[in-house]
């Protein structure tokens, strides 16, 4: 591999070598990021085990969002419904299969991703027909819709309540006291870096190209031979399954699914994420999951640390979290337009440390 | 290439650097003799309350009530010689914000135990990760019965009278009072309201002749309410909470419907209806039947209202005092009874064992409290209640029951009054 690697800048690599280099490349990457978090998950103490396995929960969410929206052009609003549709899933194959081993969990997060791709197929068709703020209006549809399915099909889906998730605890073989919060990141970082390779490859693929080249012109697009609405579907497609897989993940990790953990807001925070991230890369993503976790649990400790009235800061919970939030994203889209993840440009050394193609 | 390897560098040495961090770890947290949340000077316990979204109303007001009542006790010296440090996390009754603010309390701030924690969706979530966790789960703040199952929840204890309990006292009383009426229930979409459709149905002996719910989420309770105007309903039983009760007694005046409203008591406290409801507050209660089991906050003469109300007073910044703030210090009291019985060796099993071998008397309820090895339940019973002029006040005898078939009978043993120093003694 390393030959390769080395070799490949020498000679003009053909299209199929070019592939398999960023295959390679991608694999040594992902790799690495196992390694990474495997040190992480031993280093942390439980509740950041458990926040670092949130994170790469939206990891999965927020890369297929940003692929779509960032590189495909196609706004969705709707991506918390689509990780509803996961969780919920999930919830039920799970309770369905439960108690007989570690593999139904798999089968249960299979099950998510597949019924979360039919569903976003459904999305996409109608998606690819519309443009700017009627398909934001369509998503944004799909994303208030779930409670009301949730209470109107109650017997199914048990209204505000919601369905617990019997998930087995960490495989015996781990040791008897292996922690349950080092399982939980296990299996979500699993799942975030399985679906970084899917999309990196994926981005640098003749697919990829073609996602590009429909959002910067569609019609120039068009007479060049793609199809667009298919390039725009399949888009759709690919999103939506990563949204099931993060959806189902975060049923996993707190082992219940209802409405509330799927609100509009968490459609809206999620598209600011992967926006003050960077938009379209998939680093942007990394850093929009990170801030998805990590700036409520800030502005928590931030109100606390804060000698306030109990009025005052009862207003403050809750609100204060979208105010730094939007506080972040406006300073975000002045300093730097193309999010946390343009910022290495401007620290070279940092780039060194970060190796990416793309310079 | 050199980065690769440069990285896999810095990543091997955070390997090693983790492992021998574990190994640390792992001894602390196995070490017996330190209970977490418990040094010598406090006990820190934890508990998630909606102080904002659409559960807040009135709600928020139980937390604030409770660490007011420990603030008084550490004022006087502590449990043990130990301060209760209460620490409240707003989960806006949103069952998936619960989660992630439990794990916080349990794993990051390592709280004793759960205290409280209020709501029948938001706290059915947790059970299982208090459990896995080995948290004393005390006197949850909801009457679902799912509290109640020592054997699956050793851990967990309920505080309110179970919602098939209330249901049935409130059933009987219907049926007796207004025989051949035609009865209807609103509960809302979740074990609250299902437990407590199961048990007002006990008590009626019959099946309710239309039954409505609600969700939280959708404030609109239009359809349910001209649906029990249509069928003709003339009693009609709420399973609802105090917002959701507002909106019911609201929306049935503004279509000209005048049941015969009956409210379960976590729905029913005269002062935050009279909030919502602003101006025609008096007239849409008025005649309202409830239950509760707590003394009443407009009862002056009571020797409990008078302590609370000191307490509200001195460490509560004189907050309205409303029936919530009696809940939240009663709540508090029992818990304080407890690590009281608890002794100063405390840990989280030993609590477990105090609550399951106290009856817990000499506390402020009307009713028994009936904590076993098999019962985790709350209190076992109830007195009702009749709104008149804004004002709610008991009628009536007290009565127990049990959640399956036994029957509704009177509690006749008399509410036991106050210590001098409003503190429960060491036992």
């Amino acid at each position: 591999m390393t030959d390769l690697r080395e070799r490949a800048p020498a000679k003009v690599p053909t299209e199929k070598g070019k592939n398999a280099l960023s295959l390679y490349r991608h694999l040594a990457l992902m790799l690495l990021g196992a390694v990474v978090i495997l040190a992480l998950s031993y280093a942390l103490p439980p509740f950041r085990n458990y926040q670092l396995a949130t994170v790469g929960a939206y990891l999965c969410v927020t890369a297929g969002l940003t692929v779509l929206t960032g590189l495909n052009g196609q706004l969705s609003l709707g991506h918390g419904a689509l990780m509803a549709v996961g969780a919920y899933t999930l919830a039920m194959t799970q309770n369905k299969l439960a108690g007989q081993g570690q593999w139904t969990l798999l089968v249960a997060v299979l099950a998510a991703i597949v019924v979360t791709t039919a569903v976003g197929a459904v999305v996409g068709l109608a998606a690819a027909r519309l443009r700017g703020p009627y398909l934001a209006g369509l998503t944004l549809a799909v994303a208030v819709v779930v409670p009301a399915i949730a209470s109107t099909f109650d017997t199914t889906f048990n209204s505000d309540q919601g369905l617990s998730v019997s998930v087995d605890p960490p495989p015996l073989a781990l040791g008897y006291d292996f922690p349950y919060e080092r399982w939980q990141a296990w299996l979500a970082w699993a799942g975030a870096l399985v679906t970084l390779l899917f999309l990196a490859n994926l981005v640098r693929s003749r697919f990829g190209r073609n996602l590009t080249a429909v959002r910067d012109d569609e019609a120039a697009a068009r007479l060049a031979g793609i199809n667009v609405a298919r390039t725009q579907v399949m888009a759709f497609v690919v999103s939506a399954a990563c949204a099931g897989l993060g959806g189902a993940l975060i049923a996993v990790l707190s082992q219940s699914v209802s409405p509330g953990a799927f609100p509009l807001t968490l459609s809206l925070f999620l598209l600011m994420a992967i926006v003050i991230g960077g938009l379209g890369s998939l680093a942007g993503a990394l850093w929009g999951a990170v801030l998805l976790v990590v700036l409520p649990a800030t502005t928590h400790s931030l109100t606390d640390s804060f000698d306030v009235s109990a009025a005052v800061a009862q207003r403050l919970e809750g609100n204060l979290p979208l105010a730094i939030f939007g506080v972040v994203l406006i300073v975000v889209m002045l300093a730097f337009p193309g999010g946390i993840a343009s910022l290495k440009k401007f620290l070279p050394n940092a780039k060194k440390l970060l190796p990416k193609r793309k310079a | 290439m050199r980065h690769i390897a440069k990285l896999a560098v810095v990543a091997l040495l955070l390997t090693t650097a983790a492992c021998t961090s574990d190994d640390g770890g792992g001894s602390s947290g196995g070490g017996s003799g330190n209970t977490p949340g418990v040094t010598d000077t406090e006990i820190l316990i934890g508990t998630h309350m909606p102080l904002t979204g659409p559960a807040a109303a009135g709600y928020s007001k139980i937390a604030p009530a409770s660490k007011a009542y420990f603030d008084y006790v550490n004022a006087n010296g502590g449990v043990h010689g130990r301060k209760i440090n209460y620490k409240v996390m707003d989960d806006t009754y949103n069952p998936a914000t619960t989660q992630q603010v439990v794990r916080e309390l349990v794993l990051q701030d390592k709280v004793f135990a759960i205290f409280n924690g209020l709501g029948t969706p938001t706290h059915t979530g947790v059970l299982d990760f208090l459990k896995t966790n080995r948290v004393p789960d005390l006197f949850v703040s909801s009457g679902s019965r799912s509290w109640d199952q020592p054997q699956k929840y050793p851990g967990t204890f309920g505080f309110n009278p179970d919602y098939t309990v209330e249901g049935k006292i409130l059933g009987t009383y219907v049926k007796t009072t207004w025989a051949g009426k035609k009865t209807c229930f609103l509960g809302q979409d979740d074990d609250f309201g299902r437990d407590s459709l199961i048990g007002f149905e006990k008590g009626l002996g019959a099946p309710v002749a239309a039954k409505q719910t609600y969700v939280t989420s959708n404030p609109n309770v239009g359809p349910q309410i001209g649906a029990f105007k249509a069928a003709g309903c003339e009693v009609v039983m709420l399973g609802t909470i105090p917002g959701f009760t507002a909106l019911s007694l609201g929306t049935a005046a503004k279509i000209g419907y005048k049941p015969q409203f009956v409210v379960s008591n976590v729905g029913a406290d005269p002062t935050t209806l009279t909030r919502t409801l602003g101006a025609a507050a008096p007239a849409l209660l008025e005649g309202v039947v409830a239950d509760n089991y707590l003394p009443l906050n407009t009862d002056d003469g009571n020797p409990w209202i008078q302590l609370f109300k000191k307490v509200n007073a001195e460490h509560n910044g004189n907050a309205e005092f409303d029936n919530l703030i009696v809940y939240g210090m009663s709540g508090a009291y029992l818990l304080v009874q407890a690590l009281q019985a608890a002794g100063k060796d405390l840990t989280r099993e030993g609590i477990i064992e105090a609550v399951q071998k106290n009856g817990f008397t000499g506390g402020p309820g009307l009713a028994p409290l009936r904590y076993s090895k098999d019962d985790h339940s709350g209190y076992g019973g109830m007195r009702l209640t009749k709104i008149t002029g804004g004002k709610a006040a008991y009628f009536g005898p007290t009565y127990e029951t049990d959640e399956k078939d036994g029957p509704v009978q009177e509690y006749a043993q008399q509410p036991a009054t106050p210590p001098a120093n409003g503190i429960p003694a060491a036992s």
